[in-house]
């Protein structure tokens, strides 16, 4: 079975006597008997450190839970910075987490949480970070400022969660480069190894952004740009 | 780079013992070789252990028991009760920094019982409580601006002309440079030492005991280094955990002959041992869950089924998982006093690098995650203390200058290949200083690993780039391993009878 792997410069191709087995396990198979300068993360090797996560064939896997198949090309993840092969640096994507406040503010000691409550954000909060969201966004391709899926899926953990007080700063934090920068392209949903819609909560925030007197920035620009108060077109 | 105190790791450990510290009034710095997420800590599954009695009637008494009992009169009682006591407390603490425990119906934290458990005590966040614990804390460290430094490798650490610690030398892995990070008190939490058994073992392949290797070369005690828990079902080819609750809804251990062959619901270690039995026997092991149906399987073990599908290519509906015993947590560790302090001034240690005298010769499930909170707490506590009260750290960082292993390494010859070397140790301890020891194949095993460190300078790093070099990163950690692997054989050679999941059998 042939593969071709992203290096430094170019493309490798590399041959290996595998069958059914995961990238990772190939990966391994090549760097310690074929060429030990191929460098990848890995740690768990069972999808939920969030290390392994590259492209193949142009789409976000973790390269622990992928079946290589003969012809596969295999590619860093995109819209981070590439320190070596299939390694990237995920410092600045996960500064969106710092930049979102992405964390309880405020305890609220009286929030007793049901079975109920605990479903609201159980999904949300099997993030692993491995980035696959970052590197499918098409916002964050061009906008190195946009908070980004994962930021934005823990905002909502965080917001829907009974224990938050405050969660005003949270929505307030939000505004700019936040949720109503999002295309709404569910690229990240699709990418996402844990089945999660960072999209979907995009759209939940939205919602909680209006109950809290917040509007669509474009929208607004695009009526309060282009129509005077009589509503007649103003040039 | 200076700092008030330097922590190495940051998994759950690590990253409560800065929480810690930094209340305290200290500069903390992190410095992690994986990212703060990426850690071991993400892959606890079962739970963590606090006395709540919010399923069932239970008692702080009745964990501490349970706990002893498990240890085999290798624990220290009062360290014990001090964890088993704060329990209830430490998961009200991450209660309240939001994670996200599974609640009961009538919205209590949720509790299952877990193995050697009197009760259902293990509090869980679905099948993802390690994952959930870590992301919280790393949400928590954001929120108090905790200093992170990610792909930090630790070479080996830095020591005052009085023999007292004042940081680290850090490889940073990015640009290959080495960095000195001067403190005033280090603490270690940098994981257990499950990879010596190479792909026996269920870990992470980031647990290397590098911490506790390069404490021992610092001049600390270690405690307990023979004591590995093995579990009992590991997928056959990846080792990856197929987790206890496969046999606690009603699932089979079969040979080959389809036999049943133990009770599936023993301690571990006793498992385990029965499993390797049949295996010396010639026979191949197999967890059988085809009974319980397709239905209840997606229902109630959906992860073991997509595990199964993915690793093994077996569906367990349809057919038998092929499974073995690995090792799967280290006991042994960094000896420290309740104040996660070390035999050496100004290190400090919590987490699984730490053996702080709880878990004895066999840990409870459920026991490890509290660990990590409760002393991680403590430790940093008293580092930050430390920084304040111990007059020697008020001089300033002067260390002596020693070579380290990188200068040397330039000298090695790249003769024999580590990869090979590292399967072989894996398999060697595997059998030979694993679920059942004889004195002569622990022997055997001592021998490999003396030759073996003699030939280091014959092995090497064959790619040269300074960037991201993952090649040497893993040479140095299989130098680390080396060195546990030692230690692990020398303890496990004195202690003559078996005690816990130490199992020595007569010739």
């Amino acid at each position: 079975m042939k593969i071709k792997i992203k290096r430094e410069y170019d493309f490798i191709e590399y041959d290996v006597d595998m069958q059914e087995n995961t990238l990772l396990e190939v990966l391994n198979e090549i760097k310690q008997t074929q060429d030990n300068s191929l460098t990848y993360s890995s740690s768990c090797r069972s999808s939920v450190c969030g290390s392994c996560s590259v492209r193949v064939n142009e789409k976000e896997v973790l390269a622990c839970s992928y079946k290589v198949q003969d012809g596969d090309v295999v590619e860093p993840l995109k819209n981070v910075e590439v320190i070596r092969d299939l390694v990237v640096n995920m410092d600045k994507a996960l500064e969106t987490n710092a930049r979102a406040k992405a964390w309880l503010q405020e305890y609220n000691k009286e929030a007793a949480l049901s079975h109920e409550d605990e479903k609201i954000n159980e999904l949300q909060s099997d993030c692993i970070l491995c980035g696959s969201c970052y590197s499918a966004c098409p916002v964050y391709a061009v906008n190195g400022e946009f908070l980004g899926p994962f930021a934005l899926t823990r905002v909502w953990k965080y917001v829907s969660d009974k224990r938050e007080l405050d969660q005003k700063t949270k929505i307030d934090t939000i505004q700019t480069n936040g949720v109503w920068d999002c295309t709404l392209c569910n690229e990240c949903t699709v990418v996402c190894p844990q089945d999660i819609s960072s999209k979907a909560d995009i759209e939940k925030l939205r919602m909680r952004s209006t109950m809290a007197g917040y509007s669509d920035p474009s929208f607004a620009q695009s009526f309060g740009g282009g129509f005077g108060f009589d509503g007649s077109p103003t040039f | 780079m200076k700092t008030d105190v330097l922590i190495i790791g940051a998994g759950g450990a690590g990253l409560t013992a800065a929480l810690a510290a930094k209340e305290a009034g200290v500069n903390v710095r992190v410095l992690t070789k994986e990212y703060p997420t990426r850690s071991q800590t993400c892959m606890a599954q079962g739970g963590m252990n606090a006395a709540l009695g919010n399923v069932s009637d239970d008692s702080i008494e009745a964990h501490i028991q349970n706990t002893l009992k498990s240890a085999h009169g290798e624990a220290n009682e009062e360290a014990v009760r001090y964890m088993c006591s704060e329990a209830p407390n430490a998961v009200k603490w991450l209660d309240s920094i939001g994670v996200c425990f599974s609640r009961t119906q009538d919205g209590k934290i949720a509790q299952r019982t877990l193995g050697g458990a009197s009760a259902p005590r293990a509090c869980y966040a679905q099948d993802y409580t390690g994952l959930k614990i870590l992301h919280t804390l790393y949400d928590k460290c954001l929120s108090k601006e905790v200093e992170i430094l990610s792909d930090r490798y630790l070479v080996d650490l830095l020591k005052k002309e009085d023999g007292s610690i004042c940081g680290a030398l850090i490889l940073n892995i990015r640009t290959g440079e080495l960095e000195h990070h001067f403190a005033k008190s280090v603490i270690l939490a940098s994981g257990g030492y499950s990879r010596i058994y190479d792909k026996q073992s269920t870990n992470s392949t980031a647990s290397t005991g590098d911490g506790i290797a390069v404490a021992l070369r610092a001049g600390a005690k270690l405690l307990g280094m023979e004591f590995v828990q093995f579990h009992p079902t590991g997928l056959k080819n990846s080792s990856i955990l197929v987790s206890e609750s496969a046999r606690g809804e009603g699932g089979y251990l079969v040979n080959s002959k389809g036999e049943r062959f133990t009770n599936e619901l023993a301690p571990r270690d006793e498992v385990s041992r029965a499993i390797n039995e049949q295996m010396l026997k010639g026979e191949e092991i197999f967890l059988d869950i085809r009974h319980l149906g397709e239905t209840f399987i997606d229902e109630n073990l959906p992860q073991e089924r997509k595990l199964a599908k993915l690793y093994e290519n077996v569906d367990p509906a349809f057919d038998l998982i092929p499974i073995k015993a690995v090792a799967h947590y280290t006991m042994g560790g960094i000896e420290v006093d309740n104040k996660s302090q070390t035999s050496v001034s100004g290190l400090f240690a919590c987490g699984e690098c730490a053996n702080h005298k709880v878990h004895g010769a066999n840990r409870l499930g459920g026991n490890s995650l509290l660990e990590i909170i409760v002393f991680g707490r403590e430790a940093g506590k008293a580092a930050a203390n430390f920084t304040f009260c111990d007059d020697k750290s008020k001089s300033e960082f002067d260390c002596r200058k020693e070579d380290n292993f990188l200068d040397m390494l330039k000298e090695c010859k790249n003769e024999i290949d580590f990869y090979s070397k590292r399967s072989e140790v894996g398999e060697l301890f595997y059998k030979n200083v694993g679920i059942i020891r004889t004195p002569s194949q622990m022997k055997e095993a001592k021998d490999v690993i003396s030759k073996l460190k003699e030939e280091l300078p014959l092995m090497g790093v064959r790619d040269t780039s300074k960037v991201y070099n993952t090649n040497l990163v893993e040479f140095l950690e299989f130098r680390n391993m080396l060195d546990i692997c030692e230690v692990v054989v020398d303890s496990a050679l004195e202690r003559k009878e078996s005690c816990g999941a130490h199992y020595v059998q007569a010739e």
